[in-house]
């Protein structure tokens, strides 16, 4: 996957050198507005990844970060309140949201598509009742989503930090032991004594706190929040990147920085169909293709890599 | 059917066979797990072709193809699993791939379908109308069927393998009733069960197997008739192998584990037993007698209906494995690929899953983990390339050991194992009795459940014998023998000493 991204950016490259005789990729403005994306993107794939691994997957992801900012917008606008305050509060919402899910999933054996596919409709609901459907703006909090330190966009610190400590749990605890276990095999896991619903509780909490730190960068970023569509499609985004990065949706594997590199892909193609000049309009299409090509590659190669193992 | 012989890789399934069936009879067929009753009757089924011997029917020799051939021939099988589809109603599953059709398209005849589905149900006494959805029957409903289905193709030989296992008193009286309704419609039956009382009921003549040979015959009429503990005699008498390691010395040692008024999950009363140090406790019992049951709910992987277990004189209540292990208690289950093991993850990752918890929480102590597993793969002898090998390419006794291993790890006081030898070659199996009676040595209290006689009279000190979910007795050392464990696992009697 690393190599997939080393290409990408190549081929991006070497297409402009080609055509333009300059490359605009490098461009510090146009890094730092990659940065800016990945960072972004990378903090909720983190949370998608995490849930795959655990063998399970989290669909309310986007309606979270468009409730987010949409609960943001309204408190600070209206009421004045101190948005770092209510991004706290957003923050501890998400996690008792998250303690809902694996609560339901855990407790009465539901399948977390569907408990989280109705997290997703009920809180983007929510966001389109509360606010009317009518557009809300946010100043004054630029700052989260749009400055840089030592010249790196904040929300790409954000993401190093939440990576580091993500990744810490999955190598260098039991837990994050735990988690590959259940994902592989859950029943074998708790004939292991592994309390399988307290640590899978741990993975949807984590994904909604991810996805409501995302939302917080999210609106920061665009300092405005449309409530039918912030965050729109972004769970699919999230899985996308979780899938690159290397993670199987039958549990079990993944790693943090797999997960990184996934999301750093998307964001690099998308800046790629830009600056290539690919009208907007087939996106989609070009990173649906590239997408699918990476993931049967991938499986080419395990299968070879599986069939050395046997020998 | 004359002179069958059936081999399977390593070993002699059904060693020249002769079973005869006479029209409108209903013979049992009877023997211990692995004697090779399900062996025959599927040969007779069509489900795999004999490598000797001749099939015959009304003195016309027969090669049966598959299973639809023996269907054409008049041989119906149902199996212990039924085959049905829980989703669709009664008349859509007798006539399941031969719906009755009409009209240049081949649409389905619904009225005729319904109304021949009737007279079958009538026939075989389902009182339930033919739309309902066969999930919603009773389990003996769903067994009757099974039998609806088989007259529908005109059986002339029903073959019913375990039908009783899963029903109530009442729905084995009605079963028994459309057999003999049958009979007089000259209907011939194989009758296979494990009951030996329903057996000496409702069959005219019997015919036992023993370790794939024809052990002998009894007949209603002639003889001693169909007397059960005859039955019993002729299932085993056989020699133990010296295979074991013996059994240990046990005075008077101290109580590890004692269970009393413990009703498991789903069980139908309540056990009491003692597990003593040193010692290796048996369970035998039929086929779904309620022995993985027991086990389970000791371990906490369903938590008992009621009922206490005091562990070293602390009275406990397990809610989950992770009290289980808590108390110093190690489960090896009988589903080694599915529940025994993680067959994705290296050979070191599984050998560590329950002990991590304990090296230096929350942290994975690495280390520590490659230094515990190192040590179990060398005490135990697992062959494997390395210790980030994956479990799935080990084969079948040494991932059984990677499953021993992970308990052996944390030093356990009490080893559950539930069926430790299933599918494994002889030379693990050994290696595993053999290590068993050094645990227990040590000091450590084993149950074993097993299925096998020859290794529960071989290893256990103590042999607790369940029957329909219930003790039916607990052995002492001088009690074991194969025909006190069958009596009391048939429900045919007590011991005799």
């Amino acid at each position: 996957m690393t190599l997939l991204l080393a290409g990408l950016v190549a081929a991006i490259c070497a297409y402009q050198a080609a055509s333009f005789g300059e490359v605009a990729f490098f461009r510090p403005e146009n890094l730092s507005n990659v940065a800016q994306r990945v960072g972004i993107l990378g903090i909720y794939a983190i949370g998608a990844g995490i849930t795959i691994i655990c063998g399970g997957i989290d669909l309310s992801i986007g309606s979270i970060i468009g409730f987010v900012g949409v609960v943001m917008a309204m408190t600070v606008g209206a009421f004045g309140m101190n948005p770092w305050l209510v991004a706290l509060g957003c923050v501890i919402l998400c996690a008792g949201l998250g303690f809902w899910h694996g609560f339901l999933i855990g407790r009465f054996n539901l399948q977390p598509f569907v408990v989280t596919l109705c997290t997703l409709l009920l809180l983007r609901g929510l966001a389109r009742g509360l606010s009317g459907g009518i557009s809300q703006k946010l100043d004054g909090f630029s700052t989260l989503g749009n400055g840089s330190f030592l010249h790196v966009p904040i929300p790409f610190w954000i993401l190093i930090a939440i990576a580091l400590i993500v990744g810490f749990f999955m190598n260098f605890t039991i837990y994050g032991r735990y988690l590959y276990a259940i994902g592989r095999n859950a029943e074998a896991a708790r004939y292991s004594g592994v309390r399988v619903n307290r640590v899978r509780t741990g993975a949807y909490v984590t994904c909604a706190v991810l996805s409501g730190i995302a939302g917080v960068v999210s609106i920061s970023y665009t300092g405005e929040v449309q409530p039918a569509s912030a965050g729109l499609m972004f769970e699919m985004w999230a899985i996308a990147a979780a899938v690159l990065g290397g993670c199987s949706l039958r549990g079990g594997e993944g790693s943090v920085l797999g997960i990184i590199i996934g999301a750093a892909l998307i964001k690099v193609m998308y800046n790629g169909i830009n600056l290539i000049g690919i009208s907007t309009e087939w996106e989609w299409a070009v990173i649906g293709v590239v997408i699918l090509g990476g993931v049967v590659a991938d499986a080419a190669y395990r299968r070879r890599a599986a069939g050395k193992a046997k020998e | 059917m004359k002179a069958i012989t059936k081999r399977f890789p390593g070993v002699v399934a059904l060693d020249r066979v002769d079973l005869e069936l006479y029209e409108g009879e209903i013979l049992g067929l009877i023997g211990e797990n692995g004697a090779g009753k399900s062996t025959l009757m599927r040969i007779l089924g069509g489900d795999y072709p004999p490598d000797g011997g001749t099939i015959s029917i009304s003195g016309e020799p027969v090669r049966i193809r598959d299973v639809r051939h023996a269907i054409s021939l008049g041989i119906s099988v149902i199996y212990q699993e039924l085959n049905l589809a829980g989703n669709l109603d009664i008349a859509s599953n007798i006539f399941l791939g031969r719906e009755p059709r009409r009209g240049p398209f081949g649409i389905v005849d619904r009225r005729r379908l319904y109304s021949r589905a009737k007279e079958l149900a009538d026939r075989v006494g389902i009182s339930s109308p033919p739309t309902t959805l066969v999930q919603e029957l009773s389990p003996g409903e769903q067994q009757l069927v099974e039998v609806a289905k088989a007259l529908s193709m005109d059986a002339r030989i029903l073959v019913l393998d375990e039908p009783t296992s899963s029903l109530s008193l009442a729905e084995v009286r009605k079963l028994f009733e459309v057999m003999r309704s049958l009979q007089k419609q000259n209907v011939s039956m194989i009758y296979i069960s494990h009951r030996l009382a329903e057996v000496q009921e409702i069959c005219d003549r019997v015919v036992v197997l023993r370790d794939g040979l024809r052990a002998g015959a009894l007949e209603r009429a002639g003889g001693p008739g169909l007397d059960r503990e005859e039955m019993v005699r002729m299932m085993v008498g056989r020699e133990i192998s010296r295979f074991f390691p013996g059994h240990g010395e046990r005075g008077e040692s101290e109580i590890l584990l004692s269970v009393r008024r413990f009703r498991p999950s789903g069980g139908k009363a309540d056990i009491s037993f003692d597990l003593h140090a040193g010692e290796v406790l048996g369970v035998a019992g039929l086929v779904g007698s309620g022995r993985t049951e027991l086990v389970r709910s000791l371990f906490g992987i369903e938590p008992p209906e009621h009922g206490e277990i005091t562990v070293m004189g602390k009275t406990s209540h397990v809610r989950g494995a992770s009290d289980a292990i808590r108390l110093g208690m190690g489960f090896v289950p009988e589903d080694r690929q599915r529940l025994g093991v993680i067959l994705e993850m290296a050979v070191a990752e599984n050998i560590s899953l329950p002990s991590i918890g304990t090296y230096r929480p929350p942290f994975l102590d690495r280390k520590r983990e490659l230094r515990d597993a190192a040590r179990m793969v060398e005490a135990l002898d697992i062959k494997t390339p390395s210790l980030a090998q994956q479990v799935q390419f080990l084969s079948g006794g040494n991932q059984q050991k990677v499953a021993l291993g992970k308990w052996l790890a944390l030093d356990p006081r009490i080893l559950i194992l539930d069926e430790p030898t299933r599918g494994i070659d002889v030379g693990s199996k050994s290696e595993i009795y053999k290590l068993v009676r050094k645990l227990a040595d040590r000091g450590v209290g084993v149950i074993m459940v097993s299925s096998e006689l020859e290794e529960i009279i071989g290893l256990a000190d103590r042999v607790l014998v369940m029957h329909e979910g219930r003790c039916a007795g607990i052995l002492d050392s001088d009690q074991i023998s194969e025909q006190n464990i069958m009596l009391l696992a048939t429900g045919a009697g007590g011991p005799t000493t």
